[in-house]
């Protein structure tokens, strides 16, 4: 997908990619839908924000508002924060709960010190890594929105950003300019075996550090920290040394489910009629 | 917007130290009817900049009855937390603009949404 596909921010500035057609989508297209609701029901989870207390949160990117109406599900009030008039436009025409602003994040978020409980933001943070204008410069429109964000969110608020990062180095340059900015944490990545539901979460604390959450679908990251391959000096069975199983066994289509697990797939339980022929009953 | 979002807002020109409270210039104002939600408004109620936010219900006309200064022991009295809540969730700013106390520049705002860009070519 990486290499056939053009990537939006490769295109041109978000105002622009952005229009009417494009943000039809976030209210047409069932499969946006729910990616983009989804990954706002994980990101307000990486927020860890206190039991049964309403919160003031940002939406960096709100777009349409589609992860702000799962944070008003979840009895939260919102401000969201967007580039796109289009996109704000859907949003009006929706009726979303939350206030909504017209803003460059790479201008700085407009916002008092101290002002937001948590911060969340869905696939809006790769556009920063890219010039646009003549007067634009990443790394300072990294800083500034960082900063501005460090000061505009409570003590021991955290900030979630999902994005679509393009190349390690962009990786890179995000982190680090958050960590210039004060904040401490690192990155959230969920299956990190699937290369389509493989997700970045930039999680972010102001003034306290926390430990780090758990990405889902990696027990791979748990169990294999050290790098060498272990010694056993178990003989290797028939089954492996012929390479993979035969089509349709019972081994095949396990080894298929939990691959298919890995990537974070939907996949039913193994139980002990998984496999199993239909043969024909009276 | 409403008046939360409102004192909530600064203005983040480079060179503005405070850049608040941010200057209302309404047009249009609606009324919207939203749920009374007790817990929310009293934990807002530390944050805000009770001087800024009574000014600026004045200026809209809705703020008669809010007291000049915030008196303590207010998380008990329903009625003040009731009109706190209607000054800062449902009084909205449809049309307008904002500006900005130190550098004087306008934020408009249209369909209820400020306009927070700043044109960069010019500074």
């Amino acid at each position: 997908m990486a290499g056939s596909v053009k990537r939006p921010e490769q295109t041109g500035p978000a105002e622009l990619f952005y229009n009417e057609a494009e943000a039809r989508k976030y209210t047409h297209n069932s499969r946006i839908i729910e990616i983009q609701s989804q990954m706002s029901e994980r990101a307000v989870e990486l927020l860890c924000l206190p039991e049964d207390q309403p919160c003031y949160l940002l939406d960096v990117g709100c777009g349409s508002g589609l992860s702000g109406d799962y944070i008003t599900e979840q009895g939260h009030h919102w401000v969201g924060i967007d580039i796109s008039t289009a996109m704000l436009d859907v949003a009006l025409d929706r009726d979303v709960e939350g206030d909504l602003i017209l803003g460059d994040m790479g201008q700085g978020i407009p916002f008092r010190p101290g002002t937001f409980d948590g911060c969340v933001s869905i696939s809006a943070l790769q556009w920063l890594c890219n010039a646009d204008k003549k007067t634009h410069n990443p790394p300072r429109r990294l800083f500034r929105f960082f900063s501005t964000l460090y000061a505009a969110l409570a003590r021991g608020a955290r900030a979630v950003l999902q994005l679509y990062p393009e190349n390690g180095e962009q990786l890179e340059l995000v982190t680090a300019q958050a960590m210039r900015a004060g904040f401490t944490g690192g990155m959230v990545v969920d299956y990190p075996n699937s290369s389509k539901a493989k997700k970045f979460f930039l999680c972010l604390f102001a003034g306290v550090s926390g430990a780090l959450p758990k990405g889902l679908g990696d027990n791979a990251v748990e169990q294999g920290s050290k790098h060498q391959a272990s010694f056993t000096n178990e003989r290797m069975r028939f089954k492996n040394m012929r390479g993979k199983s035969v089509k349709k066994s019972r081994d095949w289509i396990l080894e298929k489910k939990e691959r298919r697990r890995r990537q974070g797939k939907e996949v039913r339980p193994d139980t002990k009629f998984s496999g199993r022929k239909r043969r024909p009953h009276f | 917007m409403k008046l939360l979002t409102h004192n909530m807002l600064r203005s983040h020109v480079s060179g503005v130290t405070r850049g608040f409270p941010l200057i209302i210039r309404a047009d249009e104002v609606k009324l919207n009817s939203v749920d009374f939600n007790r817990e929310f408004v009293t934990r807002m109620i530390p944050k805000l900049e009770w001087e800024a936010l009574v000014q600026s219900a004045e200026s809209l006309g809705h703020g008669s009855d809010l007291p000049r200064e915030l008196v303590s022991g207010y998380e008990n009295d329903e009625e003040f937390l009731k009109k706190v809540h209607h000054v800062l969730l449902e009084v909205e700013v449809l049309e307008g603009a904002l500006k900005c106390p130190e550098s004087g520049t306008e934020f408009p705002i249209n369909r209820g949404i400020p306009n927070m860009l700043i044109n960069e070519e010019e500074s």
